[in-house]
């Protein structure tokens, strides 16, 4: 493979990542099946199998042992990946945090899936968005060439920034679809991506304990040095991820110059310098508001999108930037903070809290459980919360899109 | 040819002073374990005893990399570990997973199985103290019949612990072995043997611990013997599906002798209000696996 030119491909968003983490050369790999993650595994175990990669490919029983192996492989010196969903991501839960504190650059897949109960294996955003607070950057991908340009941004990103980087992208609407996509040759990506440098120092003749309990207030070693205690470990947890958003920007800059495209790093707009109405939303509904946009222009309304991709850090500045100039913001959640609202659109008015210019913010909650949403869909709703602004209604509470109540 | 405790080699891998209770095994069996691997290891140590006696960030009473891990986790990160090294070419240290009872036979059990019939590359070693010590000496899954812990505290336990060793055995992995503190060369042999088998091994070792069994710090050694020598412990290995009766456990069985479990127990705070039918109860459990072991050894 690696003499094969740079291709073009028809594949699916998991099949991307796949190829991605191939190419990235990880050296274990450790994952259990959830739909709708699965054919990622299944891939790079049958890669692994037949030598296109050379790794370790562990079949844990479980996800919470898939972070587990992932966390040791990375403490003792391998490139590693996995990937999952939902229940799965749920399960993780306590290896994802485990993972950040101990600034491990893992990078895995999210193939996007509703949380139970009831059952539901089709997409929304709930999983990632519940995981938000666990310390994992999480890149949101619009199609299949963005999934797999982020995974391969993602461990630069990782191993600069010294925190896991988890790249979502909708279940079955992404991950189960086919789409274009270009693949670099192996040369190419080697020269994006260099080999893996270890941070951690496992050696018998520099033992560390890694981990180890550690008080709220810094306390001296042996020599009477003042040593941080948690409280400063995490700070500089929060130090880390507000200084990955000008790496994720700078990184696809690079990415850009060696490939010729770009995924937006931290954003990606699209009609923005004009848009009086702009809708926002993350991963592949920002993709089918700009179709909507589109429609909003024909009838000569000046919309836009602001396409989120890095939900955690948070892009403040650049929200803000580039939301100066609109009117209204449409915002379309395909998850919820159960008891307030879509976790976008919190932030998003966070964000613009202190801007001088404010503008008028609807919150949509969208396509949760797989729940269909078209690009008319979109644009109807953006209109019609245009037509309120203009007919100055005041403040709009949430609205389910296509609810059936 | 068996160690002698004179033979033993003098380096230490623990330094003097650590945050244990006086009177912790766990410093015995961290010892001799060390030694015999001559401190080339790595400790992957979940939430646990081990974890307080390894020390507080900036400070470690120990002189071998030590990974903590979360608490059901620790064969994961261990083949983790393993994995990787081997990948790098780290060849010049074993892996090892050192869990308490809770980490290894209830909450870890899922992540040692998993890892087991993978097998992974690791010698997993669970440090029997028979209770959430760590926590407060909540009954576990390898609490003893009648013992009295904070979540069983008036009538003490009415179930029996679990057979690791044998759940081990059912996963076919190379090398399983039991030991005690009260015989650290019988361990330490044990220990170089898993040294130097591949794949999964797993060794479980009785754990006395003081402040949860509530006898005198000072009488340590003394309980791990008595464990054996009542036949509640019993020392044995079984490599390649082979069982073997080993140390003092074997000439016990040899010579057909085994003192009452009353003897064990009487000095331990936690059988101290116990029924006599429930210490009848926990004889009858010990006489069952004695013979049982006994019979196995000589047929196998």
């Amino acid at each position: 493979m690696t003499s094969n030119p740079s291709a073009v491909s028809v594949i699916t968003g998991n099949k991307a990542a796949a190829e991605a983490a191939r190419l990235a050369r990880v050296q274990v790999v450790a994952a259990y099946p959830i739909t709708p993650q699965s054919q990622v595994v299944e891939a790079l175990a049958s890669y692994v199998e037949t030598g296109l990669l050379n790794a370790e490919f562990i079949t844990v029983e479980s996800e919470h042992s898939a972070m587990g192996v992932c966390i040791g492989a990375s403490i003792g010196g391998s490139r590693v990946f996995t990937a999952s969903s939902a229940n799965g991501l749920a399960y993780m839960c306590e290896q994802l945090s485990w993972a950040a504190g101990s600034r491990l650059p893992i990078v895995m897949g999210c193939a996007n899936r509703a949380m139970s109960a009831p059952w539901n294996v089709l997409n929304d955003q709930q999983d990632a968005m519940s995981q938000r607070d666990q310390g994992w950057i999480q890149l949101y991908c619009r199609d299949n060439q963005e999934i797999f340009d982020t995974f391969l941004q993602a461990f630069r990103l990782a191993e600069e920034v010294h925190l896991p980087v988890m790249v979502c992208y909708d279940g079955f609407i992404l991950s189960h679809t086919v789409m274009p996509v270009e693949i670099p040759t192996q040369e190419e990506v080697d020269a994006f991506l260099p080999p893996f440098q270890s941070s951690t120092i496992v050696d018998l003749a520099d033992p560390r304990n890694i981990n180890p309990v550690t008080l709220a207030n810094p306390r001296g070693n042996v020599e009477g040095t003042l040593c941080h205690g948690y409280m400063e470990f995490r700070s500089m947890m929060q130090r880390a991820h507000v200084d990955a958003l000008t790496a994720i920007d700078r990184i696809d800059e690079e990415f850009a110059s060696q490939f010729g495209r770009r995924t937006g790093g931290t954003t990606r707009s699209y009609l923005l310098e004009d848009a009086e109405v702009v809708l926002m939303a993350a991963g592949s509904l920002a993709s089918e508001a700009t179709v909507a946009a589109d429609f909003l222009r024909e009838k000569g309304v000046a919309a836009g999108v602001l396409g989120l991709r890095s939900y955690r850090p948070f892009p403040v500045e650049k929200v803000v930037a580039q939301l100066k100039n609109a009117r209204l913001v449409t915002v379309f959640d395909k998850s919820l903070s159960y008891g307030y609202g879509g976790p976008i659109f919190i932030d998003t008015q966070a964000a613009l809290f202190a801007s001088e210019k404010r503008p008028q913010m609807h919150s949509y909650i969208a396509g949760l459980g797989g729940r269909d949403i078209k690009a008319r869909e979109l644009a109807d709703a953006a209109q019609s919360s245009l037509d309120w602004l203009n007919e100055d209604k005041g403040p709009k509470e949430a609205q389910w899109l296509n609810l059936q109540l | 040819m068996a160690t002698n405790i004179l033979s033993l080699p003098e380096q230490e891998f623990m330094l003097p002073g650590n945050r244990a209770c006086a009177g912790c095994s766990i410093g015995i069996i961290f010892r001799h374990v060390t030694k015999a691997l001559d401190g080339k290891a790595a400790f992957v140590v979940p939430a646990s005893c081990f974890t307080v006696l390894c020390g507080m960030y900036p400070s470690s009473s120990v002189t071998v990399p030590i990974i903590n891990s979360v608490f059901p986790g620790t064969a994961a990160c261990a083949s983790g570990l393993a994995a990787s090294l081997e990948r790098q070419g780290k060849t010049d240290m074993t892996v090892v997973a050192m869990a308490g009872d809770g980490g290894t036979a209830d909450i870890g059990i899922q992540a040692l199985s998993g890892a087991a019939e993978r097998g992974a590359n690791i010698l997993f070693i669970c440090y029997d103290n028979e209770a959430y010590m760590n926590t407060g000496t909540q009954r576990s899954g390898m609490t003893p019949l009648a013992a009295r812990t904070s979540t069983t505290p008036t009538l003490g336990k009415i179930q029996p612990p679990k057979d690791m060793p044998a759940i081990l055995e059912a996963h076919g992995i190379p090398y399983i072995a039991t030991a005690s503190p009260g015989y650290p060369t019988d361990l330490y042999d044990k220990v170089q043997k898993a040294r130097d088998i591949r794949g999964t091994r797993y060794m479980h070792l009785s754990a006395p611990c003081p402040a949860g069994w509530h006898y005198e710090a000072k009488d340590t050694v003394a309980m791990a013997k008595l464990a054996v020598e009542t036949g509640t412990f019993i020392l044995a290995e079984t490599v390649e599906g082979v069982y073997r009766l080993t140390g003092r456990s074997l000439s016990m069985a040899k010579a057909g002798k085994r003192k009452p479990v009353r003897e064990f127990i009487r000095t331990q705070g936690r059988f101290s209000r116990s029924s006599e039918e429930a210490l009848d109860e926990l004889q009858q459990w010990v006489d069952n696996r004695w013979e049982a072991a006994v019979h196995r050894h000589e047929t196998s």
